[in-house]
């Protein structure tokens, strides 16, 4: 029998449904081995640092907390810039990192702005987040920290996100002219802009 | 024929005025730009009054494709954004995704991983000599900075068979244990690094006209940096005694025993010299590593599937042109919900401007070499 590969001398049976959990007892009943917890560890982040921002902030400074370890700050998007503004002139973050956004999409408030801090002369790290709805402004921090040009202008570029008081907010790695947003979720992984493609690179598709 | 007219007095004025201003496209297809960077110069006779860099010619969505790919699926492909520094690259992402999963590497693979980082932070400085050498005019080092690269190459070679983009590290720890002659392969390679070391500083130091194309160009003093968020050594020639080694080690950093150069006045010159003294300082922990290398298993306890708890994380690497940093925020799934890479030479070429303004048209090629950027990491 060279065309059928189960060569045993019973026939299988017909597939059936699976039997109830009940009527199964005399098999092992397979547990899922117990998994990590499901969050990050996430635990209150205590110092004078916090407790001065969370005192002079009020609500507008909604967490500051210890995410696996890292600082992270979380505030209103109307705060952020004085936020920052505090963090560098009063508490010594001359570095900003990285200015970047997340996209979720089922959100109210769709992106999630992420400012990345460092401090040298305390050796520290911190991380804020402002959540921001389809259309609002994000403040530009162009006027705290130089890099935020160029790093805003990426946000910009990816995710369509506008800074207010930007002084040259302009694409920077896409084209001028392309349409589109590529970072944001509902931006295919394959999209392009087929009538820029079509214009500038005279053929009919990139991919 | 029409006859020519003269424009009143202060329109002449102004239209001579602007004559004197210059617009020139540098690039992209230039050869001292490294790749496709266009810079669009505002002169003044030959003074740089201002640049503009237009960037994006190898942006290939890097992020993006993250977002569709399973963790271990992306991890190849973060070697392809610092193609000269792949191993860097692949650490810093393997350790971001090992912070999500909180995963202990095991010593033997962090020792292997520090030996590899520093090979490739070696083979990243020689080509930016060569190749800054060779822009500003000395065509010698370039030839010797190459054969000395080589021998790097092959150790990555015989390790995990690729040379560039190697793939070296997997999230958890290794892949591959190392081979039987690999100690005495890198001891080799130090040895000669140092020696060689010697003959690019014979080459070049005392060379009045390195000297006098590097001395004072593209200044950018600490102030400066820490605002434009440069790091590496450009911020070491600064004056600035910081490296993410030290100021906040990972890998067993902290048990190796090295130092941070530092210059004063934060030029070209300046930066050269930091450069190679890391170089000296990668050997240094080269051989600390290599001398205790301890036995034991390469990878931590990282299943087949991985998928880390919903989350986000941070985590930073010193690469060899400057912090290179991972924001990886994970929804619970096999893909990352998103990846960000904090390139370091994208930031520091944001400072071009700034260090080109008032210097001469010829030493913006100078300029652009210092800062030692590689195009696949600025675009991604």
């Amino acid at each position: 029998m060279p065309d059928t590969p189960n060569s045993d001398d019973k026939p299988r049976p017909a597939p059936s449904p699976r039997p109830p959990a009940a009527a199964g007892a005399d098999r092992p009943v397979r547990r899922p081995v117990p998994k990590k917890p499901a969050e990050m560890p996430c635990e209150p982040w205590e110092g004078t640092l916090p407790s001065a921002l969370q005192e002079r902030f009020g609500d507008r400074l909604s967490r500051a907390v210890l995410l696996g370890g890292q600082k992270l700050l979380v505030a209103d998007i109307a705060a952020a810039f004085e936020v920052l503004s505090c963090l560098k002139q009063e508490h010594g973050f001359d570095y900003l990192v990285d200015v970047t956004a997340v996209h979720w999409p089922d959100k109210p408030e769709q992106f999630e702005i992420v400012w990345t801090l460092y401090s040298f002369s305390a050796n520290e790290r911190v991380r804020l987040k402002a959540g921001l709805a389809e259309g609002d402004l994000a403040p530009s921090v162009t006027a705290l920290y130089s890099s935020a040009n160029w790093l805003e202008r990426e946000v910009y570029d990816m995710f369509g996100i506008e800074f207010k008081d930007h002084p040259d907010l302009r694409r920077i790695l896409m084209p001028d002219e392309w349409e589109g947003f590529p970072l944001r979720k509902e931006y295919g992984i394959v999209q392009q802009d087929s009538d820029w493609v079509r214009e500038n690179l005279k053929i009919e598709s990139a991919q | 024929m029409a006859e020519t007219t003269l424009a009143p007095p202060e329109v002449q004025a102004e239209t001579l005025l602007d004559s004197n201003e210059l617009v020139l496209n540098m690039g992209p297809q230039h050869p001292s730009t490294h790749g496709v960077l266009r810079v669009i110069l505002k002169l003044d006779g030959e003074t740089v009054l201002g640049t503009d860099c237009v960037i994006g010619y190898l942006h290939r969505g890097v992020e993006k494709i993250a977002e569709n790919r399973t963790f271990q699926q992306f991890a190849p492909y973060v070697d392809r954004m610092d193609y000269v520094a792949a191993v860097s690259n692949g650490l810093g992402y393997c350790m971001a995704v090992e912070k999500l999963l909180d995963v202990e590497v095991p010593p033997r693979a962090q020792a292997v991983r520090v030996i590899l980082t520093e090979l490739n932070r070696i083979a990243s400085h020689l080509l930016w000599l060569g190749t800054h050498a060779l822009d500003i005019g000395a065509i010698t080092p370039v030839f010797l900075c190459f054969r000395e690269r080589e021998e790097v190459l092959k150790i990555f070679e015989n390790y995990c068979g690729a040379r560039l983009t190697t793939h070296a590290f997997r999230i958890g720890g290794l892949q591959y244990e190392t081979y039987d002659t690999f100690e005495k392969e890198c001891l080799d390679f130090c040895d000669l690094m140092e020696q060689k070391l010697k003959e690019y500083h014979d080459l070049l130091t005392g060379n009045r006209i390195w000297v006098r194309r590097t001395k004072g160009v593209g200044i950018l003093n600490a102030a400066d940096c820490k605002d434009y968020g440069v790091t590496g050594p450009l911020i070491r020639a600064a004056g600035v005694e910081w490296d993410l080694r030290k100021a906040q080690p990972y890998c067993g950093y902290e048990n190796y025993d090295f130092d941070i150069p530092t210059a004063k006045t934060g030029d070209t010159f300046d930066r050269y010299m930091v450069r190679m003294e890391e170089m000296v300082q990668s050997c240094r922990i080269i051989r600390q590593a290599v001398d205790a290398l301890p036995e034991g298993p390469i990878k931590g306890k990282v299943g087949k599937v991985i998928k880390p708890p919903p989350g986000e994380a941070y985590v930073s690497i010193e690469a060899p042109k400057g912090e290179l940093g991972y924001y990886i925020v994970s929804d619970g799934s096999l893909n990352p919900y998103r990846v960000r890479v904090r390139p370091p030479s994208f930031v520091n070429l944001g400072a071009l401007d700034k260090m080109c303004r008032g210097s001469l048209v010829a030493d913006v090629v100078a300029i652009i070499g210092t800062i030692d950027i590689v195009l696949g990491e600025v675009d991604r």
